[in-house]
């Protein structure tokens, strides 16, 4: 009797260890893809120096893209322009959706918001967002006091 | 023409199995697609983010056309993925095309990660008839 409660509550204590050294990996390397909240999915990628976000906005013109930067927030606005179609044309399929989007996601520093970069290929779009200088994280060199 | 207001969707569906596995690693997904027609042709607008115009194959073999949009993974140098919400892939699909086209006279062309396609439709010559009086 004792042994059968025993032993459950072991392994339950082994899962929750589990589970705690994902979430602590998980910074590092994303343990599985997160669903995107809204329109358009992001991946973030960082380091030292700042980080680097992707999107997929695919049939968006480049001068249909907004970002703005304040502190540690970007927020990315856009439009996808319905498509052209001629008046005898009839839809088979229509899969692709189209209009106005809005996202802003939080990173964990202050960037440095006249040196924000972006490019936009094929319907990718990078945004490179470097990291306030004073913001970064210093290296303090410790003096030798002289006798 | 009017046209529902569908909104964007910000999730790709992908292709578990179509014919057997892909030799290459990779993740394949499904484009997103409008197909309309008009009395000459058929439109195809098809996303496909990230493929370049030099990785795509179309082929139409008899009412059987495929797409396929190869992508090459991203991987910024210096950098470590912190967080994702999507992954890189190919993008595969097949359509069987119900209207006689005029294979010789297709147009591709991919722009902003879309690829669209006019689909020529071959003319039923017409031929009349002329009845003789016996």
């Amino acid at each position: 009797m004792y042994r059968t409660i025993y032993t459950p509550s072991v392994l339950s204590e082994m899962e929750r260890l589990q589970r705690e050294m994902n979430r602590l990996f998980e910074g590092v390397v994303p343990r599985r893809l997160l669903s995107a909240p809204s329109y358009p999915a992001m991946n973030v990628w960082s380091n030292q120096e700042g980080a680097l976000i992707t999107a997929e906005v695919p049939g968006v013109q480049p001068e249909h893209i907004d970002i703005s930067v304040v502190g540690e927030t970007l927020t990315l606005t856009g439009e996808r322009l319905a498509p052209e179609v001629g008046e005898d044309a009839r839809y088979h399929r229509q899969e692709r959706g189209y209009g106005k989007f809005s996202r802003s996601i939080e990173l964990p520093f202050r960037v440095d918001a006249d040196q924000v970069q972006a490019t936009f290929n094929q319907g990718v779009l990078q945004i490179r967002l470097p990291r306030a200088e004073e913001d970064k994280p210093r290296k303090i060199s410790v003096q030798v006091a002289n006798a | 023409m009017s046209t529902n207001g569908k909104p964007m969707e910000a999730n790709k569906e992908e292709i578990v199995s179509e014919n057997g596995e892909q030799t290459r690693s990779r993740r394949s997904f499904v484009p997103r697609t409008d197909i309309y027609e008009s009395e000459e042709a058929i439109y195809l607008q098809a996303d496909m983010p990230g493929v370049q115009p030099d990785s795509v194959e179309i082929m139409l073999e008899k009412n059987l056309l495929s797409i396929h949009g190869m992508v090459e993974p991203l991987a910024p140098e210096g950098y470590q993925l912190a967080y994702a919400e999507y992954e890189d892939g190919d993008f595969m699909r097949r359509f069987r095309i119900s209207s006689q086209i005029d294979g010789d006279k297709i147009q591709a062309v991919l722009k902003e990660g879309v690829l669209q396609l006019v689909l020529p439709k071959t003319r039923p010559e017409q031929k009349k008839i002329s009845v003789k009086a016996g």
